[in-house]
């Protein structure tokens, strides 16, 4: 590794903690950073303070973490797959299918059993069966097309068609429903208590697990499949794997905080940028670093004094003009 | 020696039961240290051949050994010890520089992390020597020029180290100099390395010149495998390329067109300057004849006809439609 980017990984890790930091101690109660300190290695800290930040900062700033990172890396292995700079788990579908999974809990929730509703678990494995069955479609359509790019049109028609399915399901709900569907699709990171962090973290680890067990033949695919394969990679399981890590991390992670646009698509692009590299090696902790970064920079911005705006409207002021910028550097 | 063998190898294409017969019954041999060049017309499969060769593509029926086995049989990982591949698929690498490239022909040696060893280093810097692009080795691939790039590509073929090279259209969308550089390059490797090197390519003049051994593909009839000069002999390229506007000219392993011939004149004279006067009436529509009316000398620096002297092209062509009788009727 050249030294200039030990000097970039040391940076950014210092922001992201710093982040972290920021992110514990900011909000409608500001709390000292000696007060974390204290709460967290038990030294006689106060009542209030210590379950503010213990059930309610600290798993809301991990979520944004593990959200950050898991789908700036999902986002990275599609660009590799599609070899197509504006690719990203929700074009194929994960978000919107993960959607209609939760649509249906909440708005035909008359035809299920109360008591798996309350849990709300419902709707985390729900958003996660919705997920994995649009990516399932998309894999099984995979192994038939040989061109990324179809594919990548197959996985936005089925993303559309999960889509139009919400709307059928939003004309015959109740506004009650509706309402708590839509603020679901505006996305939050405190959502994710410690009970469901359990299922959250296995999860993302995985995905991200499998995405490091990827990184040389996800730098194979950079050359095209016809170069990989000659280069002695299996295409037709790679790409399987990319697609299901991939489902792990952005199904996982939508399922627990609502889709969260644009970081998937805009983190790799900065990753490159900073780093001047194709190397996954490199690449994958940098966008976990970056990725974990952004989000943590939104959930600091999404705790305005009296408002609290939605994380996908903030991510979206981030990601909107990376994405006009990749568009207009790429003409 | 010979290192990879077609037996009765059908290609094509076959989907939904329905079969497209390329080309049937191949028996090729590929043999270690040759450059074979694979030349045909467009459409009669030497794409298609290359990739049921180098194993992207299934064959219809018939086998393809390498070293005695069997492809069929060995693994993607195997193969990519065995054969390397320089394809017509663009490489666009964001921010990869010419050795991350060559590189990457190391992948089939290196373990999961790809940590890359002193010999991978010194094959990929023997192979950014190889093809003379080491003073670029950490240029972005962007900044290079497209002949560069076909031999970063070379060199990335070099450093996977195997016994086979393949490559399909080498030298399309370069220009002369560097088609006749390339061509050259991979001569010499295949003789330097001892490596089989089999390329296709629609330049048949260079592929005369620099191929060890031809491989000749006509539609629907085969391949003819042989030296060059034997088959320039035996008519093989007339055959093939058979047609009514050109034929293929034996005298300089060129092209020719088949001029509609309108005048007669007689030429003699000057050697070189002869062969360009020859190609000039030959476009303008005069058949050199023995004994024609109008005689043309050709001199050191000119032309003389009937002791006029010309002194260039143009002239000698104006001057001579007014001397030749030449039938202007429509249709011809």
């Amino acid at each position: 590794m050249k030294s200039r980017h030990v000097i970039i990984f040391l940076s950014l890790s210092f922001l992201t903690l710093g982040l972290f930091l920021a992110d514990l101690a900011w909000g409608s109660i500001p709390v000292s950073v000696r007060e974390i300190f204290s709460v967290f290695f038990g030294k006689g800290a106060d009542a209030i303070n210590s379950e503010i930040l213990l059930n309610f900062r600290l798993p809301k700033a991990i979520t944004a973490i593990l959200a950050g990172s898991s789908l700036s890396v999902a986002g990275l292995m599609m660009q590799t797959l599609f070899r197509n700079p504006l690719a990203d788990p929700f074009i194929l579908g994960v978000s919107s299918g993960a959607s209609l999974g939760v649509a249906i809990v909440m708005m035909a929730a008359t035809l299920l059993p109360v008591a798996f509703i309350s849990s709300g678990w419902a709707l985390i494995v729900a958003a996660i069966i919705g997920a994995s069955i649009v990516l399932l479609l998309v894999v099984g359509v995979s192994f038939k097309v040989n061109n990324a790019v179809t594919l990548l049109i197959v996985g936005i028609m089925f993303g559309s068609i999960a889509g139009s399915l919400v709307s059928v399901l939003q004309n015959f709900s109740n506004p009650d429903a509706i309402k708590l569907f839509v603020m679901w699709t505006f996305g939050s990171l405190s959502a994710v208590t410690w009970n469901y962090m359990q299922v959250l973290l296995p999860v993302v680890l995985i995905g991200i697990g499998m995405a490091f067990f990827l990184q040389k033949r996800l730098d194979g695919l950079l050359l095209g499949e016809n170069y990989a394969r000659g280069l002695g990679i299996s295409i037709q399981q790679t790409r399987f794997l990319i697609v299901i890590a991939s489902g792990l991390l952005a199904g996982g992670i939508t399922a627990f905080t609502g889709p969260i646009a644009f970081v998937g698509v805009a983190i790799p692009h900065i990753a490159r940028g900073l780093f001047r590299t194709s190397s996954h090696k490199i690449l994958l902790p940098a966008t976990v670093l970056c990725g974990a970064s952004l989000l943590l920079i939104c959930d600091i911005i999404t705790q305005i004094p009296t408002y609290t705006l939605p994380i996908n409207t903030v991510s979206a002021l981030f990601g909107a003009p990376i994405i006009i910028w990749i568009i207009l550097k790429r003409k | 020696m010979s290192i990879l063998s077609t037996q009765n190898l059908t290609i094509g294409y076959s989907k939904k039961g329905k079969t497209d017969v390329v080309q049937s019954d191949l028996n090729l041999e590929l043999r270690a240290g040759e450059l074979v060049c694979l030349i045909g017309p467009n459409g009669s499969g030497k794409s298609t051949l290359l990739r049921t060769l180098v194993g992207l593509q299934k064959s219809l029926s018939g086998k393809t050994a390498i070293d005695g086995k069997n492809i069929a049989g060995i693994s993607q990982h195997e193969k990519a010890l065995l054969i390397s591949l320089v394809l017509t698929d663009r490489v666009d690498v964001e921010n990869a520089t010419v050795k991350d490239i060559v590189s990457f022909g190391r992948h089939p040696y290196s373990n999961w992390w790809g940590n890359s060893t002193e010999e991978d280093d010194k094959q990929v810097s023997e192979a950014l020597e190889m093809v003379h692009i080491q003073k670029k080795a950490n240029h972005y691939l962007n900044e290079l020029s497209d002949g560069e790039r076909q031999r970063v590509m070379i060199a990335k073929a070099l450093a996977q180290d195997t016994p086979i090279i393949m490559l399909d259209e080498p030298t399309a969308h370069l220009d002369l100099p560097n088609r006749v550089e390339i061509m050259l390059l991979l001569h010499k490797l295949a003789h330097k390395t001892q490596k089989a090197i089999l390329l296709s390519t629609h330049e048949l003049d260079l592929a005369l010149q620099a191929a060890d051994r031809i491989w000749l593909m006509g539609t629907d009839a085969g391949v003819e495998c042989g030296v060059p000069e034997d088959m320039v002999f035996n008519g093989s390229f007339n055959r093939t390329f058979e047609s009514r506007s050109y034929f293929f000219n034996a005298a300089n392993g060129n092209f020719s067109m088949n001029y509609p011939m309108t005048g007669k004149v007689s030429v003699s004279g000057n050697k070189t300057r002869l062969y360009w006067t020859l190609r000039a009436l030959a476009r303008a529509g005069f058949e050199v004849v023995e004994n024609a009316d109008v005689r043309i000398l050709v001199t050191e620096n000119g032309w003389q006809i009937d002791n006029k002297t010309i002194s260039s092209v143009e002239e000698l062509l104006l001057d001579l439609t007014q001397l030749v009788m030449i039938d202007t009727t429509p249709g011809i």
